[in-house]
């Protein structure tokens, strides 16, 4: 069996992001970037179902501009076999990368499909779902567990009110929360050794699909900023405030 | 323009997001369907048709939907979704499941996380941790939404919509509800607590939970947490609050033990009144705090207890 995991570049997830002066976009230049975290985690999951057995092969896809090879490798340095690059330079939405990834999917068969559940850049959370709607298979998103058991899957989900167990038909399209799992480091063996791993450029076009904007960006702004307040030096000044400054209490 | 809401409910009640989302719809248009789908879910429906401004609600009653599983559901909705120009849930696990794969059947984007509505076509949403506002069009016929319901009050209860059934049953036999684990608890919920106190990984293990809990008990507040607290087990996971977990924006939060990533303050720094306890004066969460209290927590919120 095989298993395709995504992973997106996204600005690194310690940096605090700042608004263009102009109001257009988010500034990204000279921004550290890196592999989304959610990404991370479903990377090292992808790679623990290899080393369980019950999978055969890891293909890791990003989608994106030319430097998105650079986490594909990070992935390559994990564990992952080969990789797979849909180069596009163009603003793509969730859906554009959903239609790329059924492309994908068509082509490669994999059984188990890990997506992180949101992108700490847009916070979208759509694409594990989208993808599911797109290609039929079963959906389990916020996975903090995913047990494959020959045709079908208990995954346990993080959901509002706790956790949720579904059992779903295979194949099927998982998106990882955070308590799946915890991402091992790439040690420096396997990052010089992942140069050498298979890595495949495709095309929008090549497979098939074309880009279309379902939305537009008019503006990005800064959230409006809290000003700190005072410090109390006590327990009572604390509570004094609270009911007679603020009177919320 | 006619739009339609899913509902988000327990087949006996509605929930609160529900109503948040109802504000959001008519902040577009005023005419406003609710679906209830669910199993036994009549009562439900009931509810759904008393609140405020919604004309009509429909109900798809049937096994298939008792737990809401997201293949089935949208199935449902895209057949509901002919003569609408928006479809709106809340940004809620729940609707987070179900409203993506809607948007793909229909071939159109999603629209995540409004909180705010310029027009009909035109929304703001926080993106990266909410530390940058976008103003989005949306191009498509039919604009398929979520909404973040701290940003949008709840609708009232003086409605009375019709109600009627559908009998349409969409069961796409991929995916079974087995179990699930609900946390209960007495304290209001956290995403619509008029107070919440959360914790962090100050707290040091999950039984110091119950100075908070103490501390809650006395203010009718609910009990959050940072994901560090999450993560070490000390909680569970429902508590998370942040960026990736729920987004709370009560009168007070009292922040204990907790530093102030970003991706916590994506979650709760839209509370009207923010209280730091801390033992660090450095730490970030200070930059926000309304109140700060440099402290040990193992005194001080025992004392807070006390003099309330
Ligand atoms: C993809 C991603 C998503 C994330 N999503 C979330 C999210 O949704 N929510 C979230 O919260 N985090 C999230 N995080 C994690 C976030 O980056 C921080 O790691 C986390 O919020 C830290 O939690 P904390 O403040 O409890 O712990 P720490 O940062 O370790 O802070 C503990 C604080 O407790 C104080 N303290 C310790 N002992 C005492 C004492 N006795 N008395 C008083 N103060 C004391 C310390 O001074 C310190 O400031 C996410 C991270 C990533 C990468």
């Amino acid at each position: 069996m095989k298993v395709l995991v995504t992973v997106k570049r996204v600005i690194d997830y310690n940096v605090k992001v700042r608004v263009k002066a102009d109001g257009s976009d988010v500034d990204l230049n000279n921004v550290k970037m890196a592999m989304n975290p959610f990404c991370e985690i479903a990377v090292e999951e992808a790679i623990r179902l290899k080393e369980s057995g019950t999978a055969t092969e890891v293909i890791a896809v990003s989608v994106g501009p030319k430097a998105c090879q650079e986490q594909l490798r990070t992935a390559l340095a994990l564990g992952a076999d080969r990789a797979i690059h849909i180069e596009s330079e163009a603003q793509l939405e969730s859906l554009n990368v959903a239609k790329l990834l059924a492309k994908v999917i068509e082509q490669e068969q994999p059984g188990v499909v890990i997506l992180g559940k949101q992108a700490i850049d847009t916070d979208n959370n759509q694409t594990g779902q989208m993808l599911s709607a797109l290609t039929g298979m079963a959906q389990g998103t916020f996975a903090s567990k995913i047990d494959i058991q020959g045709d079908k899957a208990v995954v346990i989900r993080e959901v509002d009110g706790g956790l949720q167990t579904i059992e779903l038909a295979m194949p099927i399209i998982a998106t990882t929360d955070l308590r799946l799992n915890e991402p091992r480091y790439a040690s420096l063996p396997n990052i010089m050794k992942a140069k050498r791993k298979p890595l495949e450029v495709k095309t929008p076009e090549e497979l098939g699909v074309s880009i279309k904007a379902h939305t537009k960006l008019l503006s990005v702004g800064a959230p409006a900023e809290r000003k700190a307040g005072i410090k109390v030096a006590s327990v009572a000044e604390l509570v004094d405030k609270l009911k007679n400054e603020a009177k919320v209490i | 323009m006619s739009i339609l809401v899913i509902a988000e409910h327990d087949n006996d009640s509605i929930k609160s997001s529900t109503l948040n989302t109802v504000t959001a719809a008519l902040a577009i248009a005023d005419d406003v369907t609710v679906l209830v789908a669910g199993s036994n879910c009549q009562s439900a429906a009931q509810s759904a048709a008393k609140i405020s401004g919604v004309s009509k609600v429909l109900v798809a009653d049937n096994p298939a939907y008792a737990n809401q599983l997201a293949e089935n559901m949208r199935g449902l909705i895209v057949e509901l979704a002919e003569g609408k120009s928006h479809i709106l849930a809340p940004a809620t696990t729940s609707g987070k499941n179900i409203m993506p794969g809607v948007a793909a059947l229909l071939d159109v984007g999603q629209i995540s996380e409004i909180i705010k509505v310029e027009s009909a076509d035109v929304f703001e949403r926080p993106i990266y941790a909410g530390n940058a506002v976008a103003k989005v069009q949306s191009l498509d016929t039919i604009k398929v939404i979520t909404v973040r319901t701290t940003a949008f009050e709840e609708a009232g209860d003086t409605g009375s919509a019709s109600i009627e059934q559908v009998a349409a049953v969409c069961d796409a036999g991929k995916s079974t509800f087995i179990g699930e684990a609900v946390v209960v608890s007495e304290r209001p919920e956290l995403t619509a607590a008029k107070i919440v106190i959360s914790g962090g990984r100050g707290m040091g293990n999950g039984e110091n939970f119950s100075l908070l809990e103490a501390v809650a008990d006395k203010l009718g507040a609910a009990v959050g947490a940072s994901r560090a607290a999450v993560d070490a087990g000390f909680v569970s996971n429902d508590m998370q609050v942040g960026q990736t977990g729920k987004i709370v924006a009560p009168d007070l939060y009292i922040a204990v033990g907790i530093s102030g990533a970003i991706q916590h303050l994506a979650g709760m720094k839209d509370s009207k009144v923010i209280v730091a306890i801390n033992k660090d004066e450095e730490a970030p969460i200070f930059s926000i705090a309304d109140y700060g209290l440099v402290a040990d927590l193992f005194e001080a919120v025992p004392e807070l207890e006390a003099s309330l």
